[in-house]
């Protein structure tokens, strides 16, 4: 076991292009650190980097205090599932487990032992004489994590290693590759483009766009306190609300009506023009479901929702909105970046289930001004960060 | 009952479609075999029956006596000597070979590969006589490695194709993984590559051995004596005892002789051939 430290990492194609720019970060021992952002982010070139299977154009990499930019894979020590497992299809389950301890050359005994335990830690016991040919999705990522765990490598990478599995298996594997990681206690360092994956597994989760890194912080950092636009447009689903406002005497100005704003915020934020105010959509709620007497007259507004979904424990509504063209360009260019697309400027709320009402009436809703984020739209950066 | 009917038919005719090419591809095979059996004087005296007349039949005599022919033995460990020297030898570099051209970007990679194809397609004709010169010449002439050569660089480039294609198969991460296992590049290729490529290994050697063993151009025109004459051209040169009356029935069990390793040789590798080994590789 050991900590990965990444020193201003960069990798640059032969065409000049940065697919990991200037990135640092450091992983500490028994860690569970997350690389997380839209496709092309270059999460898994870094990734690759760690485990030498790319080169590093600058920086460093040290590996448990050595410095290992020049060690071929082989001698970095380190264990790695791959998206599509690459389990050996000439050998069997438990050939495959022990390959890289044949590779070692250990003693026949230790080797025996050492599979038999992994593939009883992972439920593999009656397929260890099959083929990888013949199990299913599931055993075979079950199989590319015992080859995995059976030789006690400083530190454990995985490279989006369920994003081939259906949703339930999916569910499935992640708690079991959590518990996996808290009994091991092993470093571990995990790709993924998924953001439940992020936020449920990683002790820390780094934010990767376009080869930089935006943010490293745990994952209720991210969520409550995200340094940028793209942090907070791509955490949390659905995502954060991003709403034209401007700040004036204590007070924010949305497309909806003029709220009061907590006054360390206005200060922040008051006489900049035109900002980008963010808004999760747990922060809004149904006023006629909130119990009368505690309600801020102040901070409620008149929408017209046009569709809600009711998901039996919560409701999502949908509150559609003009706004101005430049706004709607910068939306669309945030959705572009997070890999999603904006098709109309809209309000997504969160409401309790309980709260009813036909499409296309009007509801009074509450709106928690205190949660809100207030962002400089040229720049993205969150000017209300740790308020 | 319609469809039991239309299924009889289809058996029926698929029956009669498998016997028809199995006579038109195996009746001159069965015809030798049937010759090797009879005596030399039923054949001389016209013996049209497919079995041996009365009194015509040899029994074994015919094998033993061309397994006894001292010309012939010398010619069956020709054969095997030189198709399976040159069958290992042109794999072997084969395999390296067309593993470069599956994963490595190199200068010259596309000339390679035309240059290949186009000594593929050169007739083996017109390369004789010069060789049979330069033999000479260098001291090559009548030897093993004067027949090995020629061989391997006509079958060379159908193995790299061959070859080249099955690697291309076979997906990068298997080496990748092999290399954070531990391996260096020469096991991952030895122990994860190979094995998997097998099914094409086995399929260049096939080919490469066909060719070697069923050569008659260069065996008659690179050979003069027993010290390195194959079985095509040995067959060739059996005359017997008259050379105006060739011994047919001694011939047929030569060939018959010469014809027996290949099928073995094809019975034995054809369920690796067919195998799919690369199934369950990746996702699936």
């Amino acid at each position: 076991m050991a900590a990965i430290e990444m020193k201003n990492i960069v990798k640059k194609y032969g065409d000049g292009f940065a697919a990991v720019n200037d990135v640092s970060i450091d992983v500490a021992d028994g860690e569970f650190m997350i690389l997380v952002g839209p496709s092309g982010c270059g999460k898994s070139t870094l990734l690759r980097m760690i485990v030498g299977l790319e080169d590093i154009t600058e920086g460093d990499m040290i590996i448990g205090g050595k410095r290992v930019n020049d060690l071929a894979p082989r001698d970095r020590d380190l264990s790695m599932v791959f998206q599509n497992y690459a389990l050996y299809p000439h050998l069997t389950v438990y050939e495959n487990i022990a390959f890289p301890l044949r590779l070692a050359k250990r003693p026949e005994k230790e080797i025996d032992e050492k599979v038999r335990e992994a593939s009883k830690t992972l439920d593999l016991d009656e397929h260890l004489e099959r083929k990888p040919g013949n199990l299913s999705g599931g055993q075979r990522q079950r199989v590319a994590m015992g080859r995995a765990i059976v030789r006690d490598a400083k530190a454990f990478l995985f490279d989006e290693p369920l994003s081939n599995l259906d949703a339930k298996l999916r569910g499935q594997m992640r708690t079991e590759i959590a518990r996996l990681q808290k009994k091991l206690g092993i470093t571990t360092v995990y790709v993924t483009h998924d953001q439940t994956e992020a936020m449920t597994l990683g002790d820390r989760v780094a934010v990767l766009k376009r080869g930089i890194l935006q943010q490293l912080a745990t994952p209720r950092e991210l969520y409550e306190q995200p340094v940028n636009l793209f942090v907070a447009g791509f955490i949390g689903s659905p995502p954060m609300n991003f709403l034209p406002a401007t700040v004036e005497n204590g007070q924010v100005q949305l497309p909806f009506g003029t709220f009061p704003l907590a006054a360390d915020k206005a200060k922040k934020a008051e006489g900049k023009g035109l900002l980008m105010a963010g808004i999760r959509p747990e922060h809004f709620e149904d006023v006629s479901v909130i119990g009368d007497g505690s309600v801020d007259e102040s901070r409620t507004f008149e929408a017209t929702i046009d569709v809600r979904e009711w998901l039996g424990d919560q409701q999502y509504a949908y509150v559609p909105y003009e706004a101005e063209a430049a706004v709607q360009d910068q939306l669309k260019q945030l959705a572009r970046e997070s890999d999603g697309e904006s098709l109309r400027t809209q309000l997504v709320v969160s409401l309790d289930a309980a709260s009813k009402g036909e499409d296309g009436e009007h509801t009074t809703l509450f709106i928690d001004t205190d949660q809100m984020h207030l962002f400089d739209p040229s720049s993205g950066e969150n000017l209300t960060v740790g308020l | 009952m319609a469809s039991g009917k239309s299924e009889l038919k289809s058996r029926v005719l698929t029956g009669l479609g498998v016997a028809l090419i199995l006579t038109w591809c195996l009746l001159p095979v069965v015809w030798i075999i049937s010759l090797s059996f009879k005596s030399q004087s039923a054949v001389t005296n016209g013996s049209p029956g497919f079995f041996p007349s009365d009194g015509g039949g040899a029994g074994f005599q015919n094998y033993v006596d061309v397994i006894q022919n001292d010309q012939f033995g010398k010619a069956i460990i020709n054969s095997i000597g030189i198709s399976l020297i040159a069958t290992i030898l042109s794999v072997a570099l084969a395999t390296l070979a067309a593993y470069a051209i599956a994963r490595l970007e190199f200068r010259g990679k596309k000339f390679v590969l035309t240059t290949a194809l186009v000594i593929a397609m050169f007739p083996v004709v017109s390369l004789v006589g010069p060789l049979f010169d330069m033999w000479r010449t260098i001291g090559l002439y009548d030897t093993w490695p004067g027949l090995i050569i020629p061989y391997m660089s006509f079958t060379l480039p159908l193995a790299i194709w061959t070859l080249s294609a099955f690697f291309r198969e076979i997906p990068w991460e298997m080496e990748q993984a092999a290399q954070v296992d531990g391996a260096t590049s020469w096991q991952a290729f030895r122990k994860v590559i190979v094995p998997l490529a097998a099914p094409g290994v086995f399929t260049a050697a096939i080919l490469t051995f066909f060719f070697a063993w069923n050569d008659f151009v260069f065996g008659i025109s690179l050979t003069s004596t027993e010290r390195a004459r194959p079985i095509p051209a040995a067959l060739s040169f059996f005359v017997g005892d008259d050379p105006f009356n060739r011994p047919a029935s001694l011939l047929a069990a030569g060939a018959v002789v010469a014809t027996v390793p290949i099928v073995i040789l094809v019975l034995f590798f054809q369920r690796k051939i067919v195998a799919g080994l690369t199934a369950g590789a990746v996702k699936g």
